[in-house]
Order: structure tokens, then C-alpha cells, then sequence
């Protein structure tokens, strides 16, 4: 066979990205002590850089290139920029974590462009090496972030829960992979697509293969059944790598779930749509039954990401392309109200202490207001209340169910966000409705309370206008 | 009149206000004043859509029509008719009144008070101006994070239980109505009311459109047995907090049935209107015994609240028997019974809510037996209070003797027993707010707090003689609340009276 040179083109945001992360680790080397500064702004610097050629480069047909391994259409761009967009924010609340506790090293930063390379890739696989390339580099780095604190026993222990559980899933992803491969003989999900549509009477083999794949997607995405490190990685691991495991990973987990079901195997879609309506059912319950008997906020937001991710799948299950859609705008608009979230914690925390017990956002408002205001947007947009934004997210998402004539399935659905209402209320009414155990305002920076109030408003700010996210979704779906 | 966009303002200038009202702060009195302010203008702004109102017809009036989310047909599209126009006006006024009687006795946080009652009247405003059922939507949910913080933060030593308690019931009710805004949506292609108005459906999903709309609706009217949130919301929630929920919030209930229940599904409507009429009888009967027996003024009101709304409730379904009948006069008159007592009871309920929050503020307590011979000590506010109790038992000459008449009447012309049983209220509503009446205000003085009472002062008579002009006013004469309803209701009646089934299949 000859060779020829691929398109470098299609993948130039990815191998930026990769480049800048080997010279941050080469800058930490040198000037990481002189200049601790340095190694961020160098990395926000590379992140803005890849999401710049994302945009530049943003793809008006899907081109393959790598001999196919390598796929970039409208969706995996939508989906790398705002990956790009929200570890932009996950490293500057970073930044504010790890300067109040002295655990700055330069290592950080260096994983989390890793991963955030891994992320990028997993979107744009074309095939399953590529995907499970791309898997194995976001996990290995987010494994090592979870650990990055030694000391602390907690974190030691989720690092371990989370390795010995994700090397598991990596397990049965490769297995349904194998079996995949040996059922069409190709890693191409192109072929496999063809393949698996015109049905050629390997079904029960390839039904296999895709059992162990959805178990290894739901492990990824942190659903239920396959939802137990969720609770123990987000309360271990240091907050700041809580909001990066609990965000933009979501997105890229949703980039492999269209990968993986919806471009590799829309022939088995009756399948796999019978499975994750099971998947997605007891998430939600799980997720914001369990939740209310949380006292750990980190713990009780984990809870609430499985619920979240129960609702997610929903869009999938519609099976069609406003439905994914939807699911889409879900995810992207659930990694904003995460990144409030957990932000909200850091913000509060500072030298020393954790805020993440619920007691400690007792009478918030009472010590200030105004972040005070922003836990409400934030909560309550996580909840489904208009109007904040993850109202729409919810009743996009509700709208494709019922569309697909599942209204059993949206009532349920329903039913389970106002159980998950009381938690969210509940973190609204400690901030509003107690008495502060001290009135002293909470020490926070400028910049900071920048950031905070920017991520909060956007929740504001798109929920009274979602139309432009909306049909960005739609159109990134549409054309695929 | 210059062409401005009257809603739009009735929905934005509060909620500006609102912000406004946060980032003056709490330093100074300026919170409050700039809050007096915007209500005013709100209230000004109101009238233009009185004035200018055509009574003739059943369209739509000062329509505004713009695109919103387009990927989804979502539109903002808001108008009034003869339905929602006077409940704007009930809101633009009561919220004058709530921001007036807030001014002292709120003790902390005054200008979160005030920001949360001018957020609260643009949600309202914006629910009942909405003709898009995804606006309407996002408005009807809008509105419980307003209340949610009123009763949660100034309210009474249980009000965390009372509060989470009225947004679980609230939004379980809301959430399932969503569900079936969506599965209409499918049918009709469009979320614009007045389209869903139009779309034909079979008779089991009538029904199930039906159930869920009632749902939300009948918890937040309250009808009995979903009521129970309602007297705790009460008691905990501050004076003002509770005139808001009683007064316009109750109301988006019976709101909600005229706009939607009633057009949207009128085949189930008509199957299943025993349901709502048995309903409703139990709030009046049984509600109004319990009633009788509270030892708390502020649940007394609640639940006498819970009684004259299943009188509007009965009214708007005793139209298909009528109607059946071929009665359509009766039938007119039971709507419009309906109407009027959700807007008297909207003054009465308030008005009472105010009178004890002002002798609240003076001894802090809210059991009768604290009270006793008031009169002689607050000579003024018992005859303010003397005319809202007997307004509230449905004296000829009040507002409130009104709407239950002509809901009587209607129910006459249905049946007897109906109208027996819904009578009782006469002899129901006499007895608790006489009763409790006689108990606080007359007799001896009962102890020293009593004693020791001040009459009103000049804001607080200004708050009461505004409600006791309304509640004269359209006791004596209810024909300009009429006539603006009139084309309106008519119309109602005739669409309800068409099936919406399609040709037997």
C-alpha cells in the first residue's frame, strides 16, 4: 500500500494542543519555580489558541482524515470548543484552589491539557482505536489529577476507587470492541455502521459487543447502575479536579456515546435504545433519590450528576437528530451549571478550610448577598427552574420524549425532578432561610468573584434567551 | 393615547424595579421609596389597558407579537381579553397596597423584601399577559422563587416547612401541565394558546390534558384535598407575602382553568365536570366548617380562602349542564360569577390578610384568644374590619355578595341540590368571619396588650380605605367589571359548547 500524507489540517487544533502541553512541561521545568505564574497563563494560552482554530478551521462538510481514524464535523467542533471553553474556566478556579493551598505544581496543568487533548480526540474518533486513544489519555490524566494530592488520604482513596472502577470499564469497552471487530472485521465506525445496518446475521454477537459497550459509556458518563465511584471521586479529589471530572469529561462522554451508538451502530438502535431507557430511569431515580440524604454538597453534586445524566440519555432515546440535539444542549448547558457549582465551593473556601459541607453555606446571605444570588441561579437553574437556563435544557430534552411518543417516560421523568428539587431547594434555603454562624464576609478575590458571577449570569443570560445555543445544537446535529 | 407596549411595561418596569431596588441596597430608605415608585408607575401604566380596552369584542387586545426561540416556534406573545385584563389590574393595584403595608415591620432585609415583591408582580403580570403556553410557562414557574424567599426568609417560626412545602406541591402540580403543553405542542404544531384552543383531539387524550392541567391548577386554586399547603403558606408568611397569595397567586389558578382547561379540552371538561363541581361543594361545605374552628386568624382567612375559591370553580363548571340546556344566560352567569368572586375575593382576602397584619404588628400574635375588645381601643380599624368581615360572608352591598350570587343563581338553574349546598356558604362564611369578628374585637378589653393598642395610622388607613372603595365600589356597581368580561365569556361559552372530537374514525 502506498503511503500518503494525510490531512494534517482537520486535526491541527489537536496537535497544538499537544505540542503546548509538552512545552509547558518543559517551561515548569525551568522557570517553574521562578516564575510560578507562568505555567497557567501559558495554558490558558494554549487553550485559547486550540479553540481559536477550532473556530477558524470549524468544518462546513465532515472531512475524515488518518485514513478515516480521524472524523471532524459540525458536532465534534461544537463539542471541542466548548470542551476547550469550560476547562478555560476549570483551570482559572483551579488556579484559586491550589494558590490558597500551596499545592501549585506545574504537573497540573500539564494533565489537565492532557486530558483535555484525550477529550478532543474521543469527539473526533473515527474509529475505535482512535476512540479508545483518546479515552484511555482524558482517564490516565484525570486518574493522576484525582491523586494529585498525596497527602490527603480521601483523595488517595478516590484516586484508587476511581482507577480500579474506570480500568474496569476500559475492560469491558475493549471487550465490546473485540467482540465488534470480530463480528464486521473492521475498527472503522463507518463500516461498522454499514454493516450493522444491513444486518448480515452476526446480530447476537454484535448485540454482545454492544452490551459491554454501553456498560463502559455508562461508567464513563457516571450512570446508574455503573455510578459508584461518582460519590467517592467527587468528595475525595481535590474540588477543583471534582469540577474538571464533573464537566467537560461529560462532554466528551457524550461525544463517544454519538460515536459509539449513533454513527456506529444505528442499525442495533432498538437495542441500544432498550438499554438506556433501563440506564436512564434508574439514574435519575438513584441520583436525586440518594442526593437528598447527602450532607456533602461535592457529594450530594454527584449524586446530582447521575440524575443528570439519566436525563441526558433521554434525548438519546428519542433517536433522532433534534433529540441528540437536545441531548446536546443538555450536556453542554448541565458542564456550565457544574462549573457554578463546584466554582461556588472554591469561591467560598479559601486557606486551609473546605467549603463543602452544606452547613457551610448557612445563612450566605447574610455574609454576602450577591453570591448569595448566584448560588440561587445556580441551583435552581440545576434544578429545572425557569428562568434559568437549565429549564430549557430540561424541557428540550422533554419535548423530544414526548415527540417520540414516550410520554410515560416524561412523566416519570418529571416526577423525579421535583424529588430532585427538594436538594437543590434545600442549598437554597441554608443560604437564605439560617443564621450564619459568622456574619464576616467570605474572603474572596476581585477576579474571582468575576469569574463566578460571569459563569452565573451566563445561566441567567440563557435562560431568558437560549434560542442561539438552542440552534446551534440543532444545526451542528442536522447536517450529520 | 400614544401606541406604547402597555404589557410589555406591566411585565418589565417591576422587574427593573426590581434590580433597581437590590443595587440601591439596604443603606438608607431609598430601597422602599424606589419600590413605592415603580409600583405606582406600574399601576399608572395598568390603566391605559382599562381605558382603552374594547368591551365589544372577544379578540385579543393590545397584542404584541415577536420571535423569541425560533428553532422551536417559541414566540413572545403577549395580549389581554376580557379574562386576564382585570386580574393585570388586580395586580398593579394589590401590589401598590403590599408595598405600602411593608413599609414598617419587615424588620430586616427591606430591600430584598421589596425587590421580591416587584419581581413577584412582573411574573404574575407576565403570566396572565402571555398568549404562548411556554411563556405563560416559564412566568406561572418564574413566580415561586419570589414567594418561595418572601415566606422563607420574614416569615413565621415553621415558615421552612411551610415554604418547601408550597414549591414541592406547586411545581409537581406545574411540571405535569408541562408534560402536557408538550404533548399538545405535537398535536397543534404551535405553542400559542389561542392554537391549541383550535386543535382537535380525541376524547382519552382530552382527558388526560385534562388531568394534568388540573393538576396544576387545582393546586394552586387550592381545591380541596390539594389544598393543605395553603394554610401553612399563610400562617408563616409575612403580612404581605400572604395578601400576594391570597389575593392575585390564587387566582392564576382559576385563571388557568378559563384559559386552558376549559377551551383546550372541553369534551373531558364537560365528561368530568361532576368531578369539579363535587370538588368544589367540599371546599365550600366542608372547608368552611373547618374554617369555623381555627384558632389562628391567618388560617381562618386560608381556609375561607379555599371555600370562595371552589365558589369561582363551581361557577366556570355548572356551564355544561347549563349549556346542555341550551341555558346559555345560565350559563354566562355562572362564568361571570366566577370572575367576580376571584376579583372581589382578591380584595376581601387581601384586606383581611392586611387587618391582621396590622394588629400583628402591634402585639405579634395571630390567635384569637390573644385578641378581645379591640374596639375600644382601635375604634377606626374595627369598622374598616367590620366591613371587610361582612363583605367576606357575602353582605348585599359588597363585592363579595356578588360573585356568589350569581354563581346561586346559576347553580339554581342547574340544580337544586347544587344550589342548596352552595347556598350554605351564606350561612358558612356568616358564621366564621362574624364569629371570629365578635371574638377579637368586641367584648372587654382581654389584657393589656389589647389595652395598650394604638388605632391606625394615616398608611395604614390609606392601604384599608382603598380596598374598602373597591369592595363598595363593585358591590354597588359590578357592571364595568361585567361589561369588560361580557364578549369574552360569551365567546368561551360558545367554543366550549362545540365538541372537539373529529368525525367518528
Amino acid at each position: 500500500m502506498p503511503f500518503t500524507t494525510p490531512d494534517f489540517l482537520p486535526a491541527t487544533p489537536e496537535i497544538v494542543l499537544a505540542l503546548m502541553a509538552c512545552v509547558v512541561l518543559l517551561v515548569d521545568l525551568y522557570f517553574g519555580r521562578r516564575h510560578p505564574g507562568s505555567v497557567f497563563l501559558l495554558a490558558q494560552a494554549s487553550l485559547v489558541a486550540s479553540a481559536v482554530l477550532c473556530i477558524a478551521l470549524f468544518p462546513q462538510e465532515p472531512v475524515t482524515t488518518f485514513s478515516g481514524t480521524f472524523k471532524s464535523d459540525a458536532m465534534s467542533a461544537v463539542l471541542k470548543v466548548f470542551v476547550i471553553l469550560v476547562s478555560y474556566f476549570v483551570l482559572f478556579y483551579s488556579k484559586v484552589y491550589l494558590d490558597a493551598r500551596e499545592l501549585h505544581k506545574g504537573e497540573y496543568y500539564v494533565l489537565s491539557l492532557f486530558a483535555v487533548l484525550g477529550m478532543m480526540i474521543l469527539v473526533s474518533a473515527g474509529s475505535l482505536l482512535t476512540l479508545y486513544l483518546g479515552l484511555e489519555l482524558m482517564s490516565l490524566s484525570l486518574y493522576a489529577l484525582v491523586a494529585l494530592n498525596r497527602e490527603s488520604h480521601a483523595a488517595s482513596e478516590a484516586a484508587m476507587k476511581y482507577f480500579v472502577l474506570g480500568a474496569l470499564a476500559s475492560g469491558s469497552l475493549l471487550y465490546g470492541m473485540s467482540l465488534l471487530y470480530g463480528a464486521t472485521g473492521t475498527l472503522d465506525l463507518e463500516r461498522i455502521r454499514e454493516f450493522s445496518t444491513d444486518g448480515a446475521g452476526l446480530d447476537i454477537i454484535l448485540v454482545l459487543g454492544l452490551v459491554f459497550i454501553v456498560v463502559g459509556v455508562a461508567f464513563k458518563l457516571g450512570a446508574a447502575p455503573f455510578h459508584m465511584w461518582v460519590p467517592d471521586v467527587y468528595q475525595g479529589a481535590p474540588t477543583s479536579v471534582t469540577l474538571f471530572v464533573g464537566t467537560a469529561p461529560k462532554i466528551a462522554a457524550f461525544g463517544m456515546l454519538m460515536r459509539l451508538l449513533v454513527d456506529g451502530m444505528s442499525g442495533l438502535r432498538g437495542d441500544w435504545i432498550d438499554m438506556l431507557t433501563i440506564v436512564a430511569v434508574l439514574s435519575m431515580g438513584v441520583g436525586n433519590i440518594i442526593a437528598i440524604a447527602q450532607s456533602n454538597l461535592k457529594r450530594m453534586l454527584g449524586y446530582s450528576t447521575v440524575a443528570h445524566v439519566g436525563f441526558l440519555l433521554l434525548g438519546i432515546i428519542s433517536g433522532t437528530r433534534t433529540g441528540y440535539a437536545a441531548s446536546m444542549f443538555y450536556i453542554i448547558v448541565y458542564s456550565l451549571m457544574g462549573l457554578g457549582a463546584f466554582g461556588m465551593i472554591i469561591v467560598l473556601g479559601g486557606k486551609g478550610f473546605e467549603s463543602d459541607r452544606l452547613d457551610d453555606f448557612r445563612g450566605l446571605n447574610e455574609r454576602s448577598p450577591w453570591l448569595a444570588f448566584l448560588v440561587l441561579v445556580v441551583m435552581l437553574s440545576m434544578a429545572g427552574m425557569p428562568p434559568f437556563v437549565g429549564f430549557w435544557a430540561k424541557w428540550s430534552v422533554l419535548r423530544e420524549v414526548v415527540a417520540a411518543d414516550h410520554v410515560w417516560l416524561a412523566v416519570l421523568a418529571v416526577v423525579f425532578t421535583v424529588i430532585g428539587l427538594f436538594y437543590y431547594l434545600r442549598v437554597v434555603w441554608l443560604v437564605y432561610f439560617e443564621k450564619a454562624a459568622d456574619a464576616a464576609p467570605p474572603v474572596c478575590r476581585t477576579d474571582v468573584k468575576i469569574m463566578i458571577s460571569t459563569n452565573a449570569l451566563a445561566i441567567l443570560a440563557l435562560g431568558v434567551y437560549p434560542g442561539a445555543l438552542l440552534a446551534l445544537c440543532v444545526s451542528a446535529l442536522g447536517a450529520g | 393615547m400614544p401606541d406604547l407596549p402597555f404589557l410589555s411595561l406591566v411585565v418589565w418596569l417591576p422587574i427593573a424595579g426590581a434590580c433597581g431596588v437590590l443595587i440601591a441596597g439596604e443603606r438608607g430608605g431609598a430601597a422602599r421609596s424606589i419600590a413605592l415608585v415603580v409600583a405606582l408607575v406600574t399601576l399608572l401604566v395598568s390603566i391605559p389597558l382599562y381605558a382603552g380596552f374594547e368591551t365589544g369584542t372577544h379578540e385579543m387586545q393590545f397584542v404584541e407579537y415577536a420571535g423569541w426561540i425560533d428553532a422551536y416556534a417559541i414566540h413572545y406573545y403577549l395580549g389581554v381579553d376580557g379574562i386576564s385584563m382585570p386580574l393585570i389590574l388586580l395586580t398593579t393595584f394589590t401590589t401598590v397596597l403590599v408595598v405600602l403595608a411593608g413599609w414598617e415591620g419587615i424588620g430586616y432585609r427591606h430591600a430584598q423584601y421589596m425587590a421580591a415583591l416587584l419581581f413577584q408582580e412582573g411574573f404574575m403580570n407576565g403570566a396572565f399577559a402571555s398568549l404562548d403556553a411556554i411563556l405563560f410557562y416559564v412566568f406561572w414557574e418564574a413566580q415561586l422563587i419570589p414567594m418561595f424567599i418572601i415566606i422563607g426568609v420574614w416569615g413565621g417560626p415553621r415558615r421552612i416547612y411551610a415554604t418547601v412545602k408550597f414549591f414541592l406541591y406547586t411545581f409537581l402540580g406545574s411540571v405535569v401541565m408541562l408534560v402536557a403543553l408538550l404533548y399538545l405542542y405535537k398535536a397543534a404544531g404551535s405553542f400559542a394558546i389561542l392554537d391549541l384552543h383550535r386543535v382537535p383531539l380525541e376524547l382519552t387524550p382530552q382527558i388526560f390534558v385534562f388531568i394534568a392541567f388540573l393538576l396544576a391548577f387545582a393546586v394552586k386554586v387550592p381545591m380541596w384535598p390539594v389544598h393543605t399547603w395553603l394554610p401553612d403558606a399563610h400562617v408563616e408568611a409575612p403580612t404581605g407575602g400572604s395578601v400576594i397569595l391570597a389575593a392575585i397567586m390564587l387566582k392564576l389558578g382559576g385563571y388557568g382553568f378559563l384559559r386552558f382547561s376549559l377551551p383546550i379540552a372541553p369534551d373531558a371538561s364537560s365528561e368530568l365536570d361532576w368531578l369539579i363541581i363535587a370538588l368544589s361543594l367540599v371546599a365550600v361545605v366542608y372547608i368552611g366548617f373547618v374554617a369555623i374552628v381555627q384558632p389562628d386568624m391567618k388560617k381562618l382567612i386560608a381556609y375561607s380562602s379555599v371555600a370562595h375559591m371552589g365558589f369561582a370553580t363551581l361557577g366556570f363548571f355548572l356551564v355544561f349542564r347549563l349549556l346542555e340546556a341550551g341555558d346559555i344566560q345560565g350559563a354566562l352567569l355562572g362564568v361571570q360569577g366566577g370572575m367576580v368572586q376571584m376579583i372581589s375575593h382578591g380584595f376581601i382576602s387581601g384586606a383581611l390578610f392586611l387587618c391582621v397584619g396590622v394588629m400583628y404588628d402591634r402585639l405579634h400574635s395571630r390567635q384569637i384568644s390573644d385578641y378581645g375588645g379591640v374596639v375600644n381601643t382601635m375604634p377606626v380599624f374595627a369598622a374598616f374590619m367590620m366591613l371587610f368581615a361582612l363583605a367576606n360572608s357575602g353582605l348585599p352591598g359588597t363585592s363579595g355578595f356578588v360573585g356568589e350570587f350569581l354563581v346561586i343563581l346559576s347553580s339554581f338553574k342547574a340544580s337544586f341540590w347544587i344550589a342548596f349546598l352552595a347556598a350554605t356558604t351564606l350561612v358558612l362564611g356568616a358564621a366564621y368571619s362574624l364569629w371570629m369578628y365578635k371574638r377579637v374585637i368586641y367584648g372587654p378589653v382581654a389584657n393589656d396588650g389589647v389595652a395598650s393598642l394604638t388605632d391606625i395610622n394615616r398608611r395604614e388607613f390609606v392601604i384599608l380605605g382603598a380596598l374598602a372603595v373597591a369592595v363598595l365600589l363593585f358591590g354597588i356597581w359590578p357592571a364595568p367589571l361585567l361589561e369588560v368580561m361580557e364578549a369574552t365569556l360569551l365567546n368561551l361559552l360558545d367554543h366550549v359548547g362545540q365538541t372537539k372530537l373529529g368525525p367518528a374514525s
